[in-house]
């Protein structure tokens, strides 16, 4: 295999940007696009641009395992083309099973490479959570099983990004009762920094965000304490919400198909997940800032947040209660249980004034002694 | 004329709920009243009619802020209670809540079969005779004080991020173990249901005691007084969960 050259040879992002015919204008634009994404002030774009302009390329190695491949979708619809030609499509993937032209032994080769020649160099962007049931038969590559390759590719990675819910916390796989043992991948590797990026998918420019920090800076953005880049999910989709004041106004939407609907009002009664969500949706939009769910007048489904297919309905707030039926909420079995209270509260009642009748009597008779004797 | 009257049993008052456990108690349940009628309009809205704009009201904000300010006055005054446990009198005190002898099992043991099962002994009613809590009911309060914990450690946990101070700060970590703020924000809505019952267990309970064994046990949280018979009171038959070890020789005897 011949294909060492070409990973020896390594051109600068920005003399990337250049082959690929764009300006330095382009080149400007997308940097300052970078650096307000990643959450940086204005001073800073001087240092995200020569961080492109110097630094060698990095090389990436995206693993996909169990997945719908909606990230890699997502990260190739971010709004600047740059994000696509670059980052992806031209300079930085060494092995991708969904975007590489190689395939079978030669992709393998490629990946051995790159493992072997930039070991503790490389970034590892992981889509998909791994499969650990049956002991990972559900999903195998080239005769591996997820696991397997995930080990060995981790152990010399720089960092891993952990694309998506699937990788993040499980994603729909995951959800009960889990036939495949689907993993996370924080929960597989230890000793290794993981950046978390929740979302089913991930906002395209997050993702490009993400890799542009650690390009710039040469270490890993700062997370929060569930392991997500803080620039991106530090706030809830309800704290960011154009609607947000409809309901501090208790002005919410009842069905789909009202006149609040229509106005515009609240969707939490619907069952947004906006209050519980943390994601960049209401300030970064998708599509290059066009729109997001809400704005679309669809409730927020907490794509984003750990376990959400198992967390109650899409479309109601009153959260499910398993073991009792699919309709049981909380409030059902409170109401219930209350009924059950005040019915055995009755019965004791009753059954005091027979159990107890004489104590009752007596009680009563020494005050109706006292009471005579007070007035005689 | 006395004499007739020998067989009535004269009644020592005791002074069982001091001031700050009476101010505690009433502080507490109208903190939970609140809370609870807030939370219920936040968790599920009413419909409102009102053509106004968004700019002009405010109601699901007030109702939020009322809920956060009651969930102050509530977590300080468990604090406060949680002091008392220590330094206030033997009523108060923690010993009652948690049981640290064998005895206070064998009294939630007969406090069932007396005041539930109503079990008769030799064919007699029989009473069961505290002046503060009773061994059923001290370990049921402490189970309450633990539902209190999880209400302010959700509750904070879920306010933590909407807040600059540092005390709700602290709860931050909650959502994190539970892995977010959906499966929070459910604990803190189910446990609810735990109050409400309580509630209706609670106030039956004190008009069945004062019904039962006329020793003001409704009016004492609010004087402080409960009575207790003379003879009782000097024999000291009354029963108190985890008594001291003096008292515990003669009241098993018995």
């Amino acid at each position: 295999m011949k294909n060492d050259n070409a990973l020896v040879s390594q051109p600068t992002y920005y003399e990337e940007v250049q082959r690929k015919g764009y300006s330095r204008r382009d080149f400007v634009k997308f940097v300052s696009m970078m650096t307000a994404f990643i959450g940086l002030e204005q001073s800073a774009i001087g240092q995200v641009a020569k961080a492109l302009e110097t630094k060698q390329r990095m090389p990436v190695i995206w693993l996909h395992f169990q997945e719908c491949t909606c990230c890699s979708e997502s990260f190739l619809r971010s709004s600047h083309p740059i994000v696509a030609d670059i980052l992806l499509d031209k300079i930085s993937l060494d092995y991708s099973e969904t975007l590489m032209a190689a395939s079978g032994t030669q992709a393998e080769d490629v990946l051995k490479n790159t493992m072997a020649k930039y070991k503790g160099q490389y970034l590892l962007c992981i889509e998909g959570s791994v499969p650990m049931g049956a002991d990972g038969v559900y999903c195998m590559i080239g005769g591996k099983t997820s696991f397997q390759i995930l080990q060995e590719v981790s152990e010399g990675a720089a960092a891993i990004i952990a694309w998506g819910s699937c990788a993040s916390n499980g994603c729909v796989q995951s959800a009960k009762p889990n036939p495949t043992g689907a993993t996370p991948i924080h929960k597989l590797i230890k000793g290794k920094p993981i950046i978390k990026v929740p979302g089913c998918p991930p906002i395209g420019e997050v993702m490009a965000g993400v890799i542009v920090h650690y390009l710039t800076f040469g270490r890993i953005p700062e997370l929060d304490r569930l392991g997500r880049p803080k620039a991106f999910y530090n706030k809830r989709v309800h704290d960011t919400c154009y609607r947000r004041p409809f309901y501090d106004a208790g002005l919410f939407v009842e069905t789909f198909d009202d006149e609040n609907a229509k106005k515009g009002y609240c969707l939490y009664k619907v069952g947004c997940k906006g209050p519980s969500t943390y994601n960049a949706c209401a300030v970064t939009k998708w599509n290059g800032g066009t729109s997001f769910p809400i704005q679309s007048g669809h409730p927020c489904i907490g794509c984003s947040e750990e376990n959400f297919w198992d967390n109650g309905r899409l479309y109601d707030r009153a959260s499910s209660f398993s073991g009792f039926g699919i309709e049981a909420n909380a409030d059902d079995l409170g109401k219930v249980a209350l009924g059950v209270t005040a019915a055995g509260l009755a019965v004791h009642a009753i059954a005091t004034n027979f159990g107890k009748s004489k104590l009752i009597h007596d009680h009563e008779t020494e005050g109706k002694e006292s009471e005579q004797e007070l007035d005689s | 004329m006395a004499n007739k009257y020998l067989h009535i049993p004269r009644l020592r008052r005791v002074y069982v709920w001091e001031l700050p456990v009476r101010i505690y108690h009433w502080l507490n349940a109208l903190a939970i009243v609140v809370l609870i009628i807030t939370g219920f309009y936040i968790s599920n809205p009413v419909a409102l009619l009102s053509s106004k704009d968004a700019s002009q009201q405010y109601i699901m904000g007030w109702f939020r802020y009322i809920h956060f300010a009651a969930a102050y006055i509530f977590f300080f005054n468990f604090l406060f209670r949680l002091y008392w446990g220590f330094v206030g009198n033997k009523y108060a005190n923690w010993k009652q809540f948690i049981p640290t002898s064998k005895r206070f099992f064998h009294e939630i043991w007969a406090v069932f079969k007396i005041d539930i099962l109503m079990l008769k002994k030799n064919g007699k009613e029989q009473e069961h005779l505290s002046i503060g809590h009773n061994a059923m009911a001290g370990i049921i309060y402490f189970m309450t004080f633990l539902a209190f914990l999880v209400q302010c450690l959700t509750g904070f946990g879920l306010y933590a991020r909407m807040s600059s101070w540092w005390l709700p700060k602290l709860f931050a970590w909650v959502p994190v173990l539970l892995g977010g703020d959906i499966l929070t924000r459910k604990i803190h809505h189910w446990s609810m249901w735990y109050f409400i019952i309580f509630t209706v267990i609670h106030v039956y309970l004190v008009f069945y005691h004062d019904y039962v064994e006329g020793r003001g046990e409704t009016s004492s949280m609010v004087g402080g007084w409960k009575f207790i018979e003379e003879d009782v009171f000097e024999k000291n038959l009354h029963q108190t969960p985890n008594p001291e070890k003096t008292e515990v020789e003669e009241i098993t005897k018995h």
